[in-house]
């Protein structure tokens, strides 16, 4: 196999029928004790940036210091991101389920001690419930878990996603033996049609219809058919698809192949982007492990049908998560879009019938297969089924990956699973959809989370980015951040898009130095709209939607800006001034001593002040200040 | 025959046409700046634009490339349509100052001014693709293309040097619309294969 | 991989690796970024070859996508995150710190080679924003006093 998993496995032998795979799974669950420990660390990016390396290493040296019979000593294993990121590095001790928080590389002894001698979990790790002060051992007890309903992220943090024999035992290619066995492919389709999945990228067009447009297509023009898996997941603030891709490889595929059983495709393209090269290596493992086992390639399980698998890695460019770019991307060219008037699905990659779904579709697809179709309708609300995966990030304490059921209330989300803003004020506002989506305002806290109500809200779902502003977050800025983003993005091809872009933010960069009309906000709206209507692709037709939702609800916000001088979140740099507090200056000289103007003066252990004309607000002396001294006006 | 109607007038087209080579065969006037006949449409500089509306929906798409189909109501000269030229031309205004084409076109449509900075005085080039179109497609040189992406984007041969792919044969200078390849030859074409006697 | 290593791999073992079809123009390129920093003319040109692809089209396309360099990059390279949560965590401030202290803009790689500065949006750690990675290694909320202690280490490397 391409890379050495957590446990010793058997050589891989082609399955050549569902039977096999059947009694490989039996095999897998038997030769499993049920009571033997495992040491399970999060090998997330979170966890990772904060340190899971590391607490693997000092759990491993630990393991081999401590005298354990090998028949009691615990396996180790690492697995994608369990979604509590604000809380890692993250380790959990099963079978019995005890989350350890926090974990340093300290801590590893007393983890494996603590098991060792059976002594029961280690208190000073476990997660306290903020409201009531109290330990919760285990990690299904915890509220920011408890409230969520995990489907999608169902085996991501108990798999090794390396190890294509973990992921059968959790389950895994049993939706694609009972597709083999007992549904035509029209059935799959059917099924996809009736479990009223929409389309997770963004746009939420309907999964089934998608596929049923793409099997018309095929009967006017013949196959190939192409079904491609869009994991460009592009928009800043947004790492579901990462997540789905680095933690449980095998669900994306095992959508993908369903997919091309349902439409006769035998070949797939994966478009990964550039700066997940985790979920591209566990990719790359699980396609070679599929293959190894016959479930993908030729004569899959022995059915007849052939379906193989190539991944594409994105070049750097977030335009390419446009449908009609990333076509162009793989067929090896710049990634401009083209125009939409003849649909991917009759006329896609090569010019062929082609069915694209982003990460977070394919892996719903198994579950859908495997319950029904009617069962997955069931879950969520009528137009918007199923559940969704959100990264819940920025101003907010549970900073992570959250899956909830469609049409729970935004503020349900924001305030009960994560925990509500630092500090216990209520959020500003929720961004939703990334670039191209808007923002929901404290106000409407009780706005369903599904595809309509947060269109209607003037928001809308994108691929999955929830960022919690809080009073310290300006607006404008905010509109002016996503507007650069895009114009650093934007492919150039279209007028409307390229100069559109530069000029509304130009309008912007006047606006937070305070610069603006009346008449500049009405132009901005107006121009708005040309570009909404005028521009190519969806990156430019909604490059606007951050900037009008923000204008939305926040005028008198930008009003302050043009009319009043004033930021005021104290973000917008010319409209702000730092000052020293002299009550507070203990005179420690750190903030004289790391300001890059030099702007700061006074003598040591006396009250220090900043000379406005020479500083530059970079805000090196309100980050170095250990005193709480330096203020924003 | 595909019947639909522009501007209220009933028009038939030919399967597979444009909406814009319709309403050309009609007299209908459409502006365009990124369009020839000679190469493939891209949908660049959305001029074209004209609004379909099917009761309370409307759409604004680019005529240059949408297909004709029965019953289509379409309409140049909506609101939205003069809302999305007008924005184009007056940004176009500050982009490309150096350009004559752009004023005269521009004050066609009534834009005279811009609220925009100009930031190049000299800059003539709409970066609409024609001239790598049609050096690519008609000529089959593919001495051009676009270099950088976005805001960074411009038209060159490849490292911005002359090279030897150009075979002088100056069909960019014939399609450009703003007569800016006329002052860019030199950029893009290496030395001539032989002297010209003058 | 550094770039000394990388001297040693044969540009034709990467060109040879694919099939000479211009669908596997960006893979190629890929590969020629990850083992040498850069893509040089000479590499372009072979690829070229070997494709089939024309020059002015291999060109548009290595300046459109934002991984590939045609200039050598630094030995090592220090990347803000500027994704919308690191951004709210006021990262630009470490943006604007390291482009004094290192004297280059945002994209831009020191005179001596040794430090590439960019921005990266959102590798996926937002709960440690504001994030800098040093070539693969995560460095989570970070500061600016941190950034000068980290330029100092690699100074002293």
């Amino acid at each position: 196999m391409a890379k050495a998993s957590n446990a010793a496995r058997p050589e891989p032998q082609r399955l050549n029928s569902v039977e096999e795979l059947a009694t490989l799974r039996q095999e897998l669950l038997d030769s499993k004790d049920p009571n033997q420990a495992e040491i399970v660390v999060c090998y997330g990016t979170g966890c990772l940036a904060s340190g899971a390396r590391q607490v693997e290493a000092a759990l491993k040296k630990a393991l081999k210091a401590a005298d354990m019979d090998v028949k009691v000593r615990p396996l180790i294993k690492t697995t994608g991101c369990r979604g509590f990121c604000s809380q890692g590095p993250l380790v959990v001790i099963q079978p019995e389920g005890i989350f350890y928080q926090k974990v340093s590389p300290q801590d590893a002894e007393d983890i494996v001690q603590a098991l060792a001698q059976d002594a029961g979990p280690v208190q000073r790790l476990l997660y306290r419930d903020p409201k009531t002060g109290e330990t919760i051992p285990h990690e299904k007890d915890i509220p920011f878990y408890k409230l969520q309903e995990r489907l999608v992220l169902r085996r991501i943090g108990s798999i090794d996603p390396t190890d294509i024999y973990d992921t059968i035992a959790a389950g895994g290619y049993q939706a694609l033996a009972k597709a083999l066995t007992s549904m035509e492919p029209e059935q799959v389709v059917a099924e996809v049609e009736k479990s009223g999945l929409r389309g997770r990228g963004g746009a939420g067009f309907p999964t089934g219809r998608k596929w049923r447009g793409a099997l018309k297509a095929i009967e006017k023009k013949g196959r190939p058919v192409y079904v491609v898996c869009n994991g460009d997941e592009g928009d800043p603030g947004a790492f579901m698809d990462c997540m789905v891709m680095e933690g449980d490889p095998h669900a994306v595929l095992e959508g993908m192949i369903l997919g091309a059983y349902a439409l006769g495709a035998e070949q797939g393209y994966l478009y990964v982007r550039a700066e997940y090269p985790v979920a591209i290596e566990h990719l790359s493992i699980a396609i070679e492990q599929a293959r190894s086992l016959g479930l993908l390639g030729e004569n899959i399980l022995g059915s007849g049908f052939s379906f193989d698998v190539r991944i594409n890695r994105g070049a750097g460019a977030f335009v390419c998560g446009e449908s009609t770019a990333l076509f162009t991307s793989i067929e090896g060219k710049a990634g401009e879009p083209r125009p939409k008037y003849v649909r991917s699905v009759e006329e896609g990659l090569w010019g062929r019938p082609t069915v694209l779904n982003n990460v977070e579709t394919w892996a719903n697809v198994p579950l859908i297969i495997e319950n029904g179709g009617d069962w997955y309708a069931g879950i969520g609300v009528p137009h918007s089924t199923g559940t969704k995966v959100f990264s819940l990030v920025g101003k907010v304490n549970n900073v992570g990956l959250v899956e909830v059921p469609m049409g729970v209330p935004l503020g349900h989300i924001v305030e009960e699973i994560g925990g509500g803003v630092p500090g216990g004020k209520p959020f500003k506002a929720v961004q939703t959809g990334g670039p191209s989506g808007g923002c929901i305002p404290y106000e409407l806290k009780d706005t369903p989370v599904d595809f309509d109500s947060l269109k209607a809200a003037g928001s809308m779902m994108g691929s999955g980015g929830m960022i919690v502003m809080d009073e310290r977050d300006c607006v404008v800025d905010v509109a002016r951040y996503f507007l650069r983003f895009l114009e650093e993005e934007s492919c150039g091809k279209c007028i409307p898009c390229r100069l559109g872009l530069t000029r509304m933010r130009e309008i912007l960069d006047d606006f937070s130095r305070g610069k603006g009309s009346q008449k500049d906000l009405e132009d901005l709206e107006s121009l708005a709209q040309a570009i909404k209507d005028g521009a190519l692709c969806a990156l430019g037709g909604s490059a606007p939607n951050p900037l009008l939702a923000t204008l939305r609800y926040f005028r008198d916000e930008y009003l302050a800006h043009i009319e009043g001088h004033k930021c005021p979140a104290g973000v917008c740099k010319d409209l702000i001034t730092y000052r020293i507090d002299p009550d507070k200056c203990t005179g420690c000289t750190s903030c004289a001593r790391m300001c890059p103007q030099g702007a700061i003066s006074g003598e040591k252990k006396k009250p220090h002040a900043i000379d406005e004309s020479a500083c530059i607000r970079c805000g090196i002396c309100l980050e170095t200040c250990e005193f709480g001294a330096v203020e924003v006006f | 025959m595909v019947e639909f109607e522009i501007d209220g007038q009933k028009v038939q087209a030919q399967e597979g046409w444009t909406v814009l080579e319709t309403a050309r065969k009609y007299g209908i006037h459409i502006p365009t700046l990124c369009y020839h006949e000679a190469v493939k449409p891209s949908g660049a500089c959305r001029l074209c634009v004209v609004e379909l509306r099917e009761g309370d929906w409307s759409k604004v798409v680019i005529s240059c490339m949408y297909p004709v189909a029965e019953g289509l109501k379409v309409f140049t000269d909506s609101e939205r349509v003069k809302n999305v030229r007008r924005w184009i031309l007056e940004m176009l205004l500050a982009e490309c100052p150096a350009s004559e084409e752009i004023r005269q076109l521009a004050a066609q449509y009534g834009v005279t001014s811009t609220r925009f900075a100009i930031h190049d005085p000299d800059q003539d080039c709409i970066l609409c693709g024609l001239c790598v179109r049609v050096c690519a497609e008609v000529v089959g040189a593919n001495a051009i293309s676009t270099v950088g992406r976005g805001v960074h984007k411009q038209i060159g041969a490849p490292y911005l040097e002359p090279g030897s792919d150009c075979v002088a044969c100056g069909s960019c200078v014939t399609v450009c619309p703003t007569g800016a390849m006329r002052r860019r030859l030199d950029a893009v074409r290496g030395k001539p294969k032989v002297e010209l006697a003058r | 991989m550094s770039p000394q290593e990388s001297k040693l791999i044969d540009i034709d073992e990467i060109i040879d690796s694919y099939p000479g079809r211009p669908e596997y123009l960006i893979f190629l390129l890929q590969d020629i970024q990850a083992a040498f920093n850069y893509i040089s003319p000479e590499a372009l040109a072979l690829v070229c070859d070997h494709t089939g692809v024309p020059l002015s089209r291999a060109y548009s396309v290595a300046t459109f996508y934002k991984s590939f360099s045609l200039e050598p990059r630094g030995e090592h390279e220090i990347k803000v995150c500027d994704g919308t949560a690191c951004h709210l965590r006021r990262s630009e401030l470490l943006v604007e710190h390291l482009e004094r202290r290192l004297g280059v803009p945002a994209g831009g790689t020191t005179k001596d080679l040794r430090l590439t500065l960019d921005t990266i949006s959102c590798p996926g750690c937002c709960a440690s924003s504001p994030v800098v990675m040093l070539d693969e290694d995560y460095y989570p909320k970070f500061t600016t006093r941190q950034l000068d202690e980290l330029l100092k280490d690699l100074e002293a490397d």
